[in-house]
């Protein structure tokens, strides 16, 4: 059994192409997250909004040792994710305005990002929730003998769920081609890792069940590309699954609403001089792969994209009152129609608008009428 | 007409639909070399091997999130949890994952898992083995629920169930799988969403939800017999989508209703199921609904104490009779 370090010899050298380009992607999540800030503060994004600023090394250099028909699931703090994976910046902006060109067509919001055909298989707003789903993916992949790796990143926090030790020993009993990324931020939400793990080196929790752990610079792009990439070698090859710990940090707090209470600004600001941004930039200037104007080029690229996504979603409209019911179900010969009533007539949904068909009554009239009452306010609200 | 046991109902299910379709696959604990803990599943391992049946460990929340990745995927997994009131420790991935997904995603997804549990008292399992839970399912939009109480519905019903692109909660019964029954030969499929006429009446409605079906019948019996009582008796079979229609209809033509279920009163199926009534058929009903379920309490070990804890036909009998103003 090789270990991941020798493995580590067999990952590629990105090219310089390649290096520039997660660069780029990096910015491009920088610039997207404090764009998103922004917007949440001018009340243009709703609910909780998790910002991954400080995580993007990791972000990348993880989703960069997959490929594209490979699986990435992860969790609440997902726009980075979907960035990754090459969602349209547009589209996932407008699912944070709560708009129908959203990629979840405004069902999901922050939490509950989701590109199948780029086979990002979703944000999960639930600690832990997603870790059993990833492990389905992965027994798809050895049923069907498709050969794909589940990439699973879930945070510190997440190590304390039941489904973190249910899951990696599933994947180890079964030998599922998974790799389990802890997105170690030293912070499940404001405790910190000392206060809630007995165990703060989290690549050591996998061990018992049968997943080795290695640790990764989280800060540090390439070092978690070929950590990440030699425990995808492992799945990949000898369906070894695999934990690997990057430790990295938030900038910001756990989500817009949070006082930072837990943490000194002396804390935040040391970590900050590791910025992974800052840090790979510097590196590849140095090796001469890109040249200070290259850098605010991209930079500019990245930035003009995130306008272009705001502008998308500031266009793109609220989705109709009457797609209410849509993807509840999926309709058949035995659901046939969401229970229905009488009130939405058969043109005013989409083509999987709740059928008079199936007319067991249950949604009472109450609801037609809010839903109204709805429409009629979000017009006033659009002409104002 | 072959006369089968419900387990073996169940069990013919499985098999048909396996030979049929190369995606569907069972998990669960004990449903290999065990032979499931209730036989439902003995001797699939033998014909489909461990690829297709495959015995988990213990971890009811990680089985069936496996099964909503999985069926997120491209497969059919069909999950058995060994008892419903283990179905609670899952109750995240049924809920926040199974149930969700397709919506929350905007649709991209579906989600084809089936995830199977007996339910029932009448054993003697005390608190945590004998729960009926058909109305924690119920109350959660995305997810089917059926609830078979006979070999036929039992078979019919799993195969529309596996075939169906929904998340289905198929609740069994514990007392009911050695009971026979007829099952129809050949393919037998039982499209959720159509109630089962179990017995035409004109004098009261009753409707029994999963075992209290078979309850509701002997009661309907006892009426006839002792009291000159024509009940009708409705079996919805599945609670979503739910046939609410028939029952109505049998309400117009008897304007009376009681509803017999093994769960706890309060936010129970025939809480619901009243509601709906009274909502929709006010004008016909000569009686307030009535409502026979379980006892508000966990379910007690002694069996003097159980066998008062969920109901009988007596109850039922009584119930009935209260609706057309007499007494039992």
């Amino acid at each position: 059994m090789s270990s991941p370090q020798q493995a580590t010899a067999q990952a590629a050298l990105p090219t310089p192409e390649e290096l520039r380009e997660w660069l780029y992607t990096m910015l491009l999540i920088r610039r997207f997250e404090e764009r998103a800030g922004e917007l949440y503060g001018r009340a243009k994004i709703g609910g909780f909004l998790h910002l991954a600023i400080g995580e993007e090394a990791t972000i990348v250099g993880s989703a960069r040792a997959i490929r594209p028909e490979d699986y990435l699931i992860s969790t609440y703090r997902s726009h980075g994710h979907a960035l990754v994976r090459g969602s349209e910046p547009g589209r996932v902006m407008a699912e944070l305005f709560g708009k129908v060109d959203g990629l979840c067509r405004g069902r999901g919001g922050s939490m509950h990002m989701f590109d199948l055909p780029r086979r990002f298989m979703g944000g999960y707003g639930i600690v832990g929730g997603n870790l059993p789903i990833a492990a389905g993916l992965a027994l798809k992949s050895v049923y069907e003998e498709s050969g794909e790796v589940t990439l699973c990143t879930l945070g510190d926090g997440a190590c304390n769920q039941g489904t973190f030790g249910e899951t990696l020993n599933l994947a180890a009993l079964w030998r599922l081609p998974i790799v389990f990324l802890v997105t170690n931020n030293q912070y499940g939400m404001g405790t910190a890792v000392e206060r809630h793990s007995a165990v703060t080196e989290l690549r050591l929790r996998g061990e018992g069940y049968g997943v080795p752990g290695v640790r990764c610079d989280g800060m540090d792009v390439l070092d978690t590309y070929y950590k990440v990439s030699a425990a995808v070698l492992a799945a990949r090859e000898r369906r070894q699954p695999m934990l690997v710990e990057a430790v990295t940090y938030r900038f910001r707090g756990h989500s817009m609403a949070d006082p930072e209470s837990y943490r000194t600004k002396e804390q935040v600001e040391a970590w900050r001089k590791r910025d992974p941004i800052k840090v790979f930039s510097a590196k590849l200037l140095e090796q001469g792969v890109i040249a200070e104007a290259g850098i605010e080029e991209l930079d500019g690229k990245a930035r003009a994209a995130v306008e272009e996504a705001v502008q998308c979603a500031e266009r793109s409209p609220f989705p109709e009152p009457s797609s209410l019911y849509d993807d509840v179900y999926v309709l058949g010969d035995q659901v046939r129609g969401w229970y229905s009533h009488r009130t939405f007539e058969p043109e005013q949904g989409g083509p999987q608008q709740p059928s008079e068909a199936y007319s067991s009554g249950w949604v009472p009239r109450q609801i037609s009428e809010a839903l109204e009452r709805g429409s009629e306010a979000r017009a006033g609200e659009e002409e104002g | 007409m072959a006369v089968m046991r419900y387990r073996e109902a169940v069990r013919e299910a499985l098999v048909e639909e396996m030979r049929r379709d190369e995606r569907v696959f069972l998990m669960g604990e004990d449903i290999g070399v065990f032979g499931g803990a209730f036989k439902v599943t003995e001797g699939l391992l033998a014909e489909f091997g461990e690829k297709r049946v495959r015995d988990t460990p213990i971890s009811e929340n990680t089985i069936v999130g496996m099964g909503v990745g999985a069926a997120m995927a491209g497969l059919r997994p069909v999950v058995e949890i060994m008892t419903i009131n283990f179905a609670l420790l899952a109750f995240d991935q049924i809920v926040n994952s199974a149930a969700h997904v397709r919506y929350m995603f905007g649709g991209q997804v579906e989600v084809p898992l089936v995830i199977r549990m007996p339910q029932g008292a009448g054993h003697q399992l005390g608190p945590t083995h004998s729960h009926c839970f058909e109305a924690l399912f119920l109350h959660v939009p995305g997810l089917l629920v059926a609830a078979p109480s006979t070999p036929a519905d039992a078979k019919g019903l799993l195969k529309a169930a596996i075939r169906d692109d929904n998340p289905v909660i198929f609740i069994e019964h514990e007392s009911l799988y050695g009971e026979r029954g007829e099952v129809p030969e050949g393919e037998h499929i039982v499209d959720f969403g159509r109630a089962a006429l179990r017995r035409e009446g004109t004098d009261v409605t009753i409707v029994g939800i999963s075992r209290m079906a078979r309850t509701a019948e002997r009661a309907a019996q006892e009426l006839a017999e002792r009291y000159g009582v024509e009940a009708e008796v409705i079996d919805p079979r599945t609670l979503r989508p739910l046939d609410l229609e028939a029952i109505l209809a049998s309400v117009r033509k008897t304007n009376r209703c009681v509803i017999v279920e093994e769960g706890w009163p309060h936010g129970g199926v025939g809480a619901n199921l009243s509601a709906l009534v009274a909502e929709q058929a006010f004008d016909w009903l000569d009686a307030p609904v009535e409502r026979v379920s379980g006892a508000d309490v966990p379910m007690p070990y002694s069996r003097v104490l159980e066998e008062i804890a969920y109901p009988h036909e007596p109850q039922v009998v009584a119930a009935a009779l209260k609706t057309l103003g007499r007494e039992a």
